[in-house]
């Protein structure tokens, strides 16, 4: 398998019919593949985040993320746009699905797409993969430390609810991976989430790992920590050559 | 985490900002979440802003929690250190 990729800027069409900004990451070639939507974090479309989809391409798939924050900053920087979604109460978790929902459409219209697409977010995007996971049709979902999936948001916070009662509509198998340091979200709320599913009958794989809190993928940040961040890499490879492979 | 959470004041003043220039800010935002350059997990982010002007109208700041504090700490000794009649 070659490692040759492209990446690039498109549009697509994401909630509400609105034309929204994407990065695009493609293998080489027309072998047919799985797609994977990755979901940005809070501090937006940024530099890292266009290297992890780089990074599905170079596993094999073809590999978008939608800017997130487009409606509110259009070509603004990152870190710009980012203030003012915040500054604007976040992203509506009904729009997240709609986005998502656009940028899977998308992939699965490629001439390339093996029909399959997978989800994965980090952080904020943790949670909004699992919450795509369980309105959208999709082959895969990975959970990296979401925050609120389980557990009860800060109050004034602009995300009303966890997921608990959108569990049971899970339509994907999920991949959890989460850091037994981390608080947001704690190990016994990744139990609770554990719980949940398997009372649901889902079906789901957690990894939790020593010597991680939020944010261990992060290679740009404090937070980093490499074993943590290359067992959990294996454990997405693994994930989704099995669910989203020819 | 992401915290979410948002603090807002309106505000009225100048800022230097991208380029060097100067602007009127009409809005701060305060939050404690994950900063962008600071070498920290969380710090205590303060946008300060235009939003007529668009998203790039922004001076923005990551401070440590306790730099947050002694910044706090800082403003309310300096204002409180001159005539009442200059700061209402």
């Amino acid at each position: 398998m070659s490692d040759s990729l492209t990446a690039r800027t498109v549009m697509i069409t994401g909630h509400g019919e609105d034309e929204i900004e994407a990065y695009l990451a493609q293998p080489d070639g027309d072998r047919p593949r799985g797609g994977v939507v990755v979901i940005h974090h809070m501090p937006g479309y940024d530099r890292a985040t266009k290297e992890i989809t780089r990074r599905f391409a170079e596993l094999g798939y073809d590999a978008i993320c939608p800017n997130l924050y487009w409606r509110e900053a259009p070509g603004a920087a990152p870190d710009d746009a980012a203030a003012a979604a915040r500054a604007n109460g976040g992203v509506p978790d009904e729009r997240l699905v709609g986005d998502v929902g656009g940028a899977a459409a998308y992939l699965r219209t490629l001439p390339t797409s093996n029909g399959k697409v997978g989800v994965i977010g980090y952080c904020s995007g943790g949670r909004q993969s699992v919450l795509a996971a369980c309105h959208l049709d999709l082959d895969a979902a990975v959970d990296c430390y979401g925050a609120f999936v389980t557990g009860t948001p800060p109050e004034g916070s602009p995300m009303r609810s966890n997921l608990v009662d959108q569990l049971p509509s899970l339509r994907a198998p999920l991949l959890g991976l989460f850091g037994v340091e981390d608080s947001y979200p704690s190990p016994e709320q990744v139990a609770e989430l554990a719980e949940i599913l398997t009372a649901n009958g889902k079906e789901f794989e957690f990894h939790s790992y020593e010597d991680a809190g939020h944010g261990f993928f992060a290679s740009d940040r404090p937070s980093y920590r490499v074993a943590a961040a290359n067992a959990g890499w294996e454990e997405i490879a693994a994930f989704y050559a099995a669910k989203l492979g020819s | 985490m992401c915290t979410y959470t948002t603090e807002r004041a309106a505000i009225d003043g100048s800022a230097k900002g991208p380029n060097g220039s100067w602007f009127h800010v009409t809005d701060a935002t305060v939050y404690f979440d994950h900063p962008v350059h600071a070498m920290a997990g969380h710090t205590l982010n303060i946008d300060l802003t235009d939003p007529s002007r668009g998203p790039s109208a922004r001076v923005a700041v990551e401070l440590t929690a306790a730099s947050a504090r002694d910044l706090v700490a800082a403003i309310q000794a300096a204002l409180a250190a001159v005539p009442a009649e200059l700061t209402r």
